[in-house]
């Protein structure tokens, strides 16, 4: 048996592994030539009550509302009033002032860790700003724009950051992974796509109770490997759940490029085709078709016609974190020859090109928005930095494990006073 | 001589006429319970709808309570465990199946990274109130994949409840004390004992519930607490530490034997009653501990380690531990490798000489 095989096996050609490179590396020159970038407002839109089969040529196509005049164009034009856009330009100025301000403090060494979403912007607030306050955002680590396109108070979320006396979280989370139900924003987990399954189960969850709220997840186009992705889409597909998957493929995990994840073959939209579920694709640098996408999305989840995937195109402008160097593994002029542009540069043209807007207003919204955040860290640090004393107290390191304390946590709490005394006394 | 601790528990067990059910009937009759007297409780799993169960746990609970309330899922723990969890976010009480504990592996990151952390991690602004059932344990013929007693990775878990109960009666009140917690619960059902007190001896036949002690369950609602274990059987030669099939090999041991052993029916092992644990080690200065699992990193080795910290100047004998062996549980050997009768005999034949 074995011999007649390998005679077999001499005219046979050798079998190769195929290990994805993305097209980029330190030092290359850039040529985005192979993206397909189509005109703006060319993207049919379908009733967001149609069979999810009229979505198809949608996952691959990519909705484009503001063009390369400044205007916003076709179906997908969600018609925003310039208070809202004006609304939305400044939350994404504000999280990118947040996120350099936040960045510096991590320098500082007044906590340990910070993620910038520079580029990205406009995948969550524009998106948020497409949902209703009720709705409940599952968020991935790089959501902070959800948050502040809810008005939630950035002083709670640098303490959070800092992990002092003042963060509610009781200083147990790493930096940016927020929890914040008074604005319907679920706790965030540091394992991937885990918020996925449990927004399927929420969504789920008021469907059988017969509430109108819906469940929106984001996720990172890497995470989108992860089995919970799959377990997610199923069960949502099964049930119609009330549910709209975020993927923010911003075309870097860490340093694994999107080919890791399986973006060589399709997009991540397509995704949705394999389910029976809506599927559109984006450009996630354009607020007005993140708006518009979301919106859909959230009508069609609302009026009982399922969940949707919707892959947000767009571009990590910066590192993965602040423990992230992006120039040993992908080259420097991809940030500058990003074909879909800044999200934040995007609407500003567009609301000026409306005259509803200028550059003069918008320089002096950033200083605005600088000032605003510089008073609220300092607000911050009084309530403490990272590792320099003002925390929280020990015994609540015990709380929280269970409802109430057992026998054994009661114990260690005890113990962990004790050594206090030793290791710091006043 | 078992014995059910009705006066400890918080309902008052003497009045609610009892009858004589197996454990499956008994969880049977807690899922209906709770699913009447709470609307934010469902049922999920797979097969558990129409069909009512694999093991008929669920039987007639769709037809009466409705496809929202009860209904079956695809084939994905993760989704079933994640799922659960998103819906005890919204506020539900979902209490999911899983077919066979040796299945909850795919589940396990969103039970161990998940639900055991979302109350401390949103310092409780969020919670998972989820009962996961799952039938746990060999001695059916199941082969390794379908015998093993996963407890000891979700005791070493901080945020989870892990609970196994030794007959209808508990099985019933434990079960709607867990789906009452605002804790997850883990809640492994010993599928040996489902039809009957299996006693470890295999090569006789198995007895019926009915006429068994803990087979006297009590109509309505009523609940046993997390928390506090059972003294199965009092006596002063040695203390036994055992929860599920292995609490009636142990009985039907020291029946056999005429050991004078008191059996101490843990019931939760997260929460630990380290109180039942320490007054009857102290009591009876020796100390045997015994589950189905794995020997190595199992529960018992916590329990040993706990005796011995507390209990050392009342020890006259080192803790012995009687468990499965290190190696996965084989199909045809499945009563080699049983921790029964033969193998707690020794152990208590040497603690007592010692």
């Amino acid at each position: 048996m074995a011999k007649v095989d390998a005679e077999a096996g001499g005219n046979r050609p050798r079998l190769s592994l195929h290990v994805p490179e993305p097209r980029f590396r330190p030092g290359d020159t850039v040529d985005f030539a192979h993206l397909q970038v189509p005109e703006a407002g060319a993207q049919p839109r379908p009733d967001e009550a149609c069979p999810a089969a009229e979505t198809n040529p949608l996952c691959t196509d990519l909705i484009r509302v503001l063009g390369s005049d400044n205007q916003a164009h076709g179906p997908w034009n969600p018609n925003l009033t310039p208070d809202k856009l004006r609304l939305i330009l400044r939350q994404m100025a504000l999280v990118r002032a947040f996120d350099a301000r936040m960045y510096r403090a991590q320098r500082q060494g007044k906590t340990s860790f910070y993620l910038k979403c520079v580029g990205e912007e406009a995948t969550s607030v524009a998106a948020t700003h497409g949902l209703d306050f009720e709705d409940m955002i599952f968020p991935s680590y790089r959501q902070q724009g959800c948050l502040i396109a809810r008005d939630y108070p950035l002083l709670e979320m640098v303490n959070q950051i800092y992990s002092n006396r003042a963060d509610k979280l009781k200083g147990r989370q790493l930096p940016i992974l927020y929890s914040a139900r008074s604005v319907n924003f679920f706790t965030i987990s540091g394992n991937l796509a885990t918020q996925l399954p449990q927004a399927t189960g929420f969504a789920m969850a008021s469907a059988i109770k017969g509430d109108s709220r819906i469940a929106a997840a984001w996720v990172g186009e890497g995470s989108t490997a992860e089995g919970d992705f799959h377990s997610a889409l199923t069960f949502a597909a099964v049930y119609n759940a009330p549910a709209i998957f975020n993927v923010v493929n911003n075309q870097w995990a860490i340093s694994s490029f999107s080919g890791f994840a399986g973006s060589e073959r399709t997009s991540f939209a397509a995704r949705a085709i394999g389910y029976g579920i809506a599927g559109l694709r984006v450009d996630g640098n354009d607020p007005l078709a993140v708006y518009a996408a979301e919106r859909w999305a959230a009508d069609r989840a609302r009026s009982n016609n399922g969940p949707t995937l919707i892959e947000f195109f767009t571009y990590r402008a910066e590192g993965h974190s602040t423990s992230d160097d992006p120039t040993v593994y992908r080259s420097a002029e991809e940030r500058e020859e990003w074909p879909l542009g800044d999200p934040i540069a995007r609407l500003r043209d567009h609301l000026i090109a409306l005259g509803e807007w200028s550059e003069d207003q918008h320089a002096e919204m950033d200083r605005e928005l600088a000032e605003e955040v510089l008073r609220t860290t300092k607000e911050a640090e009084k309530n403490g930095i990272l590792g320099h004393g003002l925390h929280h107290p020990f015994h609540t390191m015990f709380e929280d494990v269970f409802e109430e304390l057992p026998w054994n946590l009661r114990e260690q709490s005890e113990q962990a006073i004790r050594e206090r005394k030793i290791k710091w006394p006043d | 001589m078992a014995r059910l601790d009705a006066d400890e528990d918080p309902v008052s067990l003497s009045e609610a006429p009892a009858r004589d059910l197996n454990m499956i009937e008994a969880i049977n009759e807690a899922l209906g319970i709770m699913l009447e007297r709470d609307p934010d409780v469902i049922l999920m799993g797979e097969d558990i709808g129409f069909f009512g169960g694999v093991f008929r746990a669920t039987a007639g609970l769709q037809q009466k309570y409705g496809k929202t309330r009860v209904f079956d899922t695809p084939i994905s723990e993760c989704g079933i465990i994640g799922v659960a969890v998103g819906m005890g976010a919204y506020g539900l009480r979902p209490v999911p199946e899983i077919q066979f504990a040796d299945y909850i592996y795919p589940g396990l990151d969103q039970l161990i990274s998940e639900a055991a952390r979302l109350r401390y991690r949103s310092a409780a602004e969020f919670i998972a109130p989820l009962t996961v059932r799952s039938p746990f344990g060999g001695g059916i013929f199941g082969g390794q994949t379908h015998s093993q007693s996963p407890e000891a990775l979700f005791t070493h878990v901080a945020g989870l409840k892990t609970v196994v109960p030794s007959t209808p009666h508990d099985a019933k009140g434990l079960l709607i004390a867990a789906i009452e917690d605002n804790d997850p619960v883990i809640f492994f059902e010993p599928k040996r004992i489902y039809n009957g007190p299996f006693d470890g001896y295999y090569d006789r036949p198995t007895k019926p519930w009915k006429g068994h002690p803990g087979a006297k369950v009590p109509e309505g609602y009523y609940t046993i607490p997390l928390g506090k274990a059972r003294v199965a059987r009092e006596g002063e030669a040695l203390t036994i530490l055992a929860y599920g099939t292995m609490v009636h090999v142990a009985e039907g041991v020291c029946r056999e034997k005429g050991v004078d052993a008191e059996i101490i029916d843990l019931r939760t092992l997260v929460p630990l009653d380290i109180e039942a644990v320490e007054n009857s080690v102290r009591k009876t200065g020796r100390c045997l501990i015994a589950h189905e699992a794995t020997r190595t990193s199992g529960f018992g080795a916590e329990l040993s380690a706990l005796v011995t910290e507390r209990c050392f100047y009342h020890l006259e004998a080192p803790v012995e531990r009687v468990t499965g062996f290190d190696t996965p549980y084989p199909h045809s050997l499945e009563w080699a490798y049983f921790p029964g009768p033969v193998r707690m005999g020794e152990a208590i034949d040497k603690i007592l000489e010692a």
